[in-house]
């Protein structure tokens, strides 16, 4: 189901949180909210869910507005950074919360929780409190709460910011397949740019209580509108006073034309990339090589060589 | 090497000081608490079981413990609604005054409760007090009666509950009942199935911090009271061992030892309760 965000406004204070923001998510696809921390994207979230009202514009969710319509009337799912588990009631118990509160019938109830637990890989563990699973357990139980209820979307707030870099990770691709089974819209908020370019369809970067540009990850690295979305996607270097990919920077040992001359100041490995650090004049770029390129130009720190943009 | 034998001198030090201070503690709590204590367990057992169930269940003292009992379970009531209510406004709204609110609920405790009771009187008492005087010509009696009692030791009560329920409300945060209402559960729902669960252990501390300190209220109470001995009057079982005292009649250890052994099972409850907190 389709979300349309039109001109939200949130203040907090003097602090304007959203500034004018529209945002129209289509079916089934998984967006990420991506930015900063501070530049509104959970706020905007937290609208979209009814756990904060905005000051001015409205909300649909699957074509209805959502004016007037409480948290609790949604029927959205939301999943939180720090888990938000029930911690008196077992995991069972948790995932079981919204069909017990629409009172639905035991045995349709435990018939959901078991399977949704399966999915979430936590079948084995229906009887355990929440303090006796690891984060990355709890965060796929609140994942399966959420679920449970049929949300028409399911939103989620910095999902794996309070995990590991492994666990992250592998929560990370295991959010993708499922997405791909259930095809429920989905919108999350991170702060990692990875992440959003490894997971999402589409990804929305949001800045200081505006939308910077809208676009897939692939458009958001290759094309970006303005240096904000390029330095925030991706690596940059800076050659002369423009912003480059350091993976778009070619490197010559003999003159070419539109070559600028440059000096290496540093070659460092790193597995299978070589980072290699250039002087030239009026700035210090970096360019990212594969290990037989670098093999190639036989880079030396104090080489001479010529640098050229490769786009 | 020389780091080593520093650090096997100020262990042996701070063992000796440790040693020490238990001392010190144990002496202080014995002194305090255990001699004052064991003396009256051994006079009311001295004089033997039939003159503990004399004193005890006497018309005098059954009323007065039934009015203790009626004042308790009246002022723990009423603090434990007013506790977790005015605990969850405190931690989970933003309101003009909320500090100045905050400070003053402490108030009560601070103050001698003969003052409490005197204020009470000046506002409450029938003949020239601010309310009182339209409360008796309505037919409605403050003070020297129940409601004025159970108003005392509310008041004396009043930041129990309420300071052992919010800083875990305030601990937990909003997520849980965010969760739970994005789920569907209405505000009702939400309290019964979220924030009783999560306030749990704290409010039976609360409740039973309550129960002792309104069992033992004497000062607001004698004032408030009257002090009227006789079944169906205003004699608490505090007030009771007070005239028992005073006219050097018997029985006002027998008594004493009831309100000890309800206080000791406080206690014990609240053992039983403390540890499970943080498991």
């Amino acid at each position: 189901m389709s979300i349309q965000a039109t001109s939200i406004v949130k203040r907090f204070g003097d602090f304007v949180a959203l500034d004018d923001v529209d945002l129209s998510v289509e079916s089934g696809r998984l967006t990420a909210l991506l930015g900063p921390s501070g530049g509104g994207k959970s706020t905007l979230l937290r609208i979209i869910g009814g756990l904060e009202r905005a000051d001015s514009g409205s909300v649909r969710i699957a074509g209805e507005d959502t004016a007037g319509v409480p948290a609790q009337r949604r029927n959205v799912g939301f999943v939180f950074q720090h888990y938000a588990a029930f911690k008196h009631l077992s995991v069972y118990r948790n995932v079981a919360f919204g069909l017990e509160i629409r009172k639905r019938p035991k045995a349709e109830v435990r018939k959901r929780v078991f399977e949704l637990l399966e999915l979430v890989h936590l079948e084995q563990f229906a009887d355990r409190l929440p303090s006796q699973l690891s984060g990355g357990q709890r965060q796929r139980m609140a994942l399966a709460r959420a679920l449970a209820v049929e949300p028409k979307v399911l939103l989620l707030d910095e999902p794996f910011g309070a995990l590991d870099a492994n666990v992250r990770k592998e929560l990370r691709d295991w959010l993708r397949r499922l997405h791909d089974e259930m095809h429920v819209t989905t919108v999350f908020v991170t702060h990692d740019q990875e992440e959003a370019l490894e997971v999402s369809d589409e990804i929305v970067i949001i800045n200081q209580g505006r939308i910077e540009q809208v676009g897939s990850p692939d458009e958001l690295y290759d094309k970006p509108d303005n240096d904000f979305v390029m330095s925030f996607l991706g690596p940059v270097t800076k050659l002369g006073d423009r912003l480059i990919r350091p993976h778009d920077l070619e490197i010559f040992t003999e003159h070419v034309d539109d070559g600028i001359a440059a000096e290496v100041t540093r070659v460092q490995r790193a597995g299978f990339q070589v980072r290699a650090d250039f002087r030239v004049e009026g700035s210090e770029p970096w360019a990212q090589l594969t290990r037989g390129q670098a093999d190639a130009l036989n880079l030396r720190p104090g080489s001479r060589v010529w640098v050229r943009p490769s786009r | 090497m020389c780091s080593s034998v520093r650090s096997r001198a100020v262990v042996s030090v701070s063992r000796r000081a440790k040693y020490g201070l238990r001392a010190i503690a144990l002496t202080y709590v014995f002194v305090l608490v255990v001699i004052p204590m064991g003396v009256i367990t051994t006079r009311t057992l001295r004089q033997g079981l039939g003159a503990f169930w004399d004193a005890i269940s006497s018309p005098q003292a059954v009323s007065a413990f039934r009015l203790t009992a009626t004042v308790t379970v009246w002022a723990v009531v009423l603090n434990t609604i007013f506790g977790v209510g005015v605990a969850i406004l405190l931690t989970r709204y933003r309101f003009p005054g909320k500090r100045l609110m905050s400070a003053l609920i402490d108030i009560p405790i601070a103050i001698s409760p003969i003052v409490v009771g005197l204020a009470l009187v000046l506002v409450y008492g029938p003949y020239n007090g601010w309310f009182g005087k339209s409360l008796h010509s309505a037919g409605f009696e403050v003070i020297y009666a129940v409601p004025g009692m159970v108003l005392a030791t509310v008041f004396v009560s009043l930041p129990l509950v309420l300071r052992e329920v919010a800083p875990v409300l305030e601990e937990e945060g909003l997520d849980q009942e965010q969760a739970a209402r994005v789920l569907g559960a209405s505000a009702w729902q939400r309290f019964r199935r979220i924030t009783i669960p999560t306030i749990k252990w704290a409010l039976s501390y609360g409740i039973v911090l309550s129960i002792a300190r309104s069992i033992g209220e004497f000062g607001a109470i004698k004032v408030v009271s009257g002090d009227i001995s006789g079944t169906g009057q205003t004699q608490t079982a505090t007030l009771l061992v007070d005239e028992r005292i005073e006219q050097l009649e018997p029985g006002a250890y027998q008594v004493s030892m009831v309100l000890i052994a309800v206080a000791v099972l406080a206690i014990i409850l609240v053992s039983l309760i403390r540890p499970k907190e943080h498991s």
